[in-house]
């Protein structure tokens, strides 16, 4: 690594501090590390999410200082900060918004993690932790939208809990616990309170070991050829990736501020606006759009464990991912048919997302009329669901185990600098 | 085991003996105060305490439907119409989903009799908890569950959709003709 000579202290304080805590060495060796220096802007999606998630750290413990995890304050609070407390108006919506972009920002991650092969060998660890991020994220997420204490804020709270009642034998015991009480009230949204304040900082936590795992190998890249000269292959991280990863969080900054300046309520729902009432449920529950895939998966089967099972295995199967992949080429650039049923998933889970957000009865498409009531019948929304979770299934256990074995790729470069030089051959 | 009759200090057996009986009390121990940790979130003993709701029913005029609260739960308490019980009569309890016959879905009364009219269930809907709709909703007009499109008949019995159980019956008893404990 004769590029990346290492941190040399200078002056007589950086060594007599190096010798005694080398932060500054640490830091050091975090940015000054060796990037392959052909990464696209689907590598920046990662130091966006760094940014976010310190963003709702830093709001969420502002809102903490305003908000009353009572059921009779709740709602009041979540107002009474949108409309009197300072700022109040920018903080609150910022939080809510950027925790929906936190989830649009990672579902773009792991879409680029699965097409370039990013959680093959020898990355599969940090692949996982990043499995278990995501799996705190939506805890946090669910518990956090069931604050503000509106209609969807319980039902949501009462529909999710209740999944653990499907667990045999022990699921009343569960969810009796979960809520300290018969059903969800005030004991469910004081601890939720108290585990939505905590759980990002095992996020955080979870961040760290994340970014230490991927320091072992170093980065994927998108041609998913290793690092063969560090010196020809790769550029420090800093300037060249902190300028580029940069631009990207600033653009996407943009896109988070477009919402909470200007649509503060576009991704919320109306019935949020309407206090928590226990004796009347919504006419359609829905939860947050970063959950409508698995809320399809759940309504797709017509047993209750059965549905609670196949949406848990959905993430379940993310775990297994570095070992049901068979290929031995990293990046689907080189694979043509895995790409092709890589789009094919990438739609399907966007479907997924538009069946859960429908009620099952409602028509894809009408196809003709019913003989016997005259209204109209065709393609529901139940059926996409179960169609698009097959696909999803058959992604992981059939499709990508098959694919490594049958596929022949196409010819990949000899190393990252030839693809970059004959990338800008092409182009002169 | 013969080995362990010399007592020297040295004696290994006896060392491993002494440390894994701390380590065994150290993990007994740590469970035992993990306990207090895990069951503090079960219910509080004043949530338990509000465990029992009475419910006069000779304010419901038949063919309405009122929810009462009990355990901050709601419960659907119907002064069915003939026609309904006749429906919920008429049908073979053994083909149903989670077969129960009319008369299981009813508590007899202090004079232990059974009372059709009255029909006294949780309103939560046994797949996720949401209230179903009543008033004749759903298919078999008895009770429809808008979150996942689950169909109770005039028994509260499940007879389509993803539920796995008819609507739970509370727990209640008849201090007299008109006047149900719940709890």
């Amino acid at each position: 690594m004769s590029g990346y000579p290492g941190y040399d202290p200078k002056s007589g304080f950086e060594k007599w501090l190096d010798a005694r805590l080398p932060i500054v060495r640490l830091g050091y060796d975090t940015f000054i590390f060796p990037t392959p220096r052909n990464l696209n802007y689907w590598w920046t999606f990662g130091g966006i999410l760094a940014v976010l998630l310190m963003s709702q750290i830093i709001s969420g413990i502002i809102l903490a200082m305003h908000y009353v995890p009572h059921v009779s304050m709740a709602y009041d609070s979540v107002q009474h900060i949108n409309r009197d407390v300072n700022f109040g108006w920018l903080l609150q919506p910022l939080h809510a918004n950027g925790a929906s972009m936190m989830f649009l920002a990672v579902y773009i991650h792991m879409f680029r993690g699965i097409y370039y092969g990013s959680y093959k060998s020898p990355r599969e660890v940090l692949w996982i932790v990043g499995v278990v991020i995501y799996l705190l994220m939506m805890a946090t997420g669910f518990m956090g939208y069931v604050l503000p204490w509106g209609q969807m804020s319980f039902w949501g709270a009462t529909v999710i809990t209740n999944l653990f009642s499907a667990i045999p034998l022990v699921g009343d015991a569960i969810t009796g616990w979960l809520w300290g009480g018969f059903s969800v009230d005030n004991p469910t949204l004081n601890r939720f309170f108290s585990l939505h304040f905590v759980l990002p900082f095992a996020i955080l936590g979870m961040v760290i070991l994340h970014v230490w795992a991927l320091h072992v190998p170093g980065n994927n890249n998108p041609t998913g050829v290793s690092v063969k000269n560090v010196d020809k292959d790769t550029l420090p991280f800093h300037p060249y990736y902190t300028v580029k990863d940069g631009f990207a969080i600033i653009v996407f900054l943009m896109v988070l501020s477009a919402f909470v300046f200007f649509a503060p309520d576009a991704l919320n729902h109306p019935d949020n606006y309407i206090r928590a009432n226990p004796v009347v449920t919504p006419a359609h529950i829905v939860p947050e759009w970063y959950y409508l895939p698995f809320y399809a998966m759940l309504r797709a089967v017509p047993d209750k464990l059965g549905g609670v099972i196949v949406m848990f295995g959905a993430i379940g199967l993310l775990f297994a991912l570095p070992w049901l992949d068979t290929s031995k080429v990293r990046s689907m650039r080189y694979r043509r048919l895995a790409k092709l049923f890589f789009m094919i998933f990438v739609l399907a889970c966007l479907g997924l997302g538009w069946a859960g957000a429908k009620a099952p009865t409602d028509l894809v498409f009408a196809a003709g009329t019913d003989t016997a009531t005259g209204d109209p019948s065709g393609f529901n929304f139940l059926w996409m669901a179960r169609i698009l979770t097959l696909y999803y299934y058959a992604f992981f256990l059939v499709i990508l185990p098959l694919l490594g074995l049958i596929e022949k790729p196409e010819a990949r470069p000899d190393s990252i600098e030839k693809s970059v030089l004959e990338s800008n051959a092409g182009e002169a | 085991m013969a080995e362990t009759v010399s007592t020297s200090a040295q004696d290994p057996s006896r060392r491993d003996f002494i440390y894994i009986a701390t380590g065994a009390a150290g993990a007994a121990g740590a469970a035992l105060f993990a306990w207090p940790l895990v069951d503090q979130m079960n219910p509080a003993a004043d949530t338990k305490a509000l465990s029992t709701t009475e419910v006069d029913l000779s304010d419901i005029s038949e063919g309405q439907q009122i929810i009462a609260k009990w355990q901050g739960k709601p419960v659907f308490i119907r002064h069915r119409t003939q026609g309904e019980i006749d429906a919920a009569r008429g049908v073979d309890a053994s083909g149903l989903k989670d077969p129960q016959s009319d008369e299981d879905r009813l508590v007899p009364n202090q004079d232990g009799k059974y009372e059709p009219k009255y029909l006294i269930m949780l309103a939560s809907c046994t797949h996720l908890g949401c209230v179903p709709l009543g008033d004749g909703a759903g298919d078999y007009e008895g009770w429809f569950c808008p979150c996942h499109g689950s169909h109770y008949d005039t028994a509260g019995r499940i007879r389509k959709g993803p539920a796995p159980k008819n609507l739970f019956l509370p727990p209640y008893q008849y201090l007299s003709d008109t006047l149900i404990k719940i709890g």
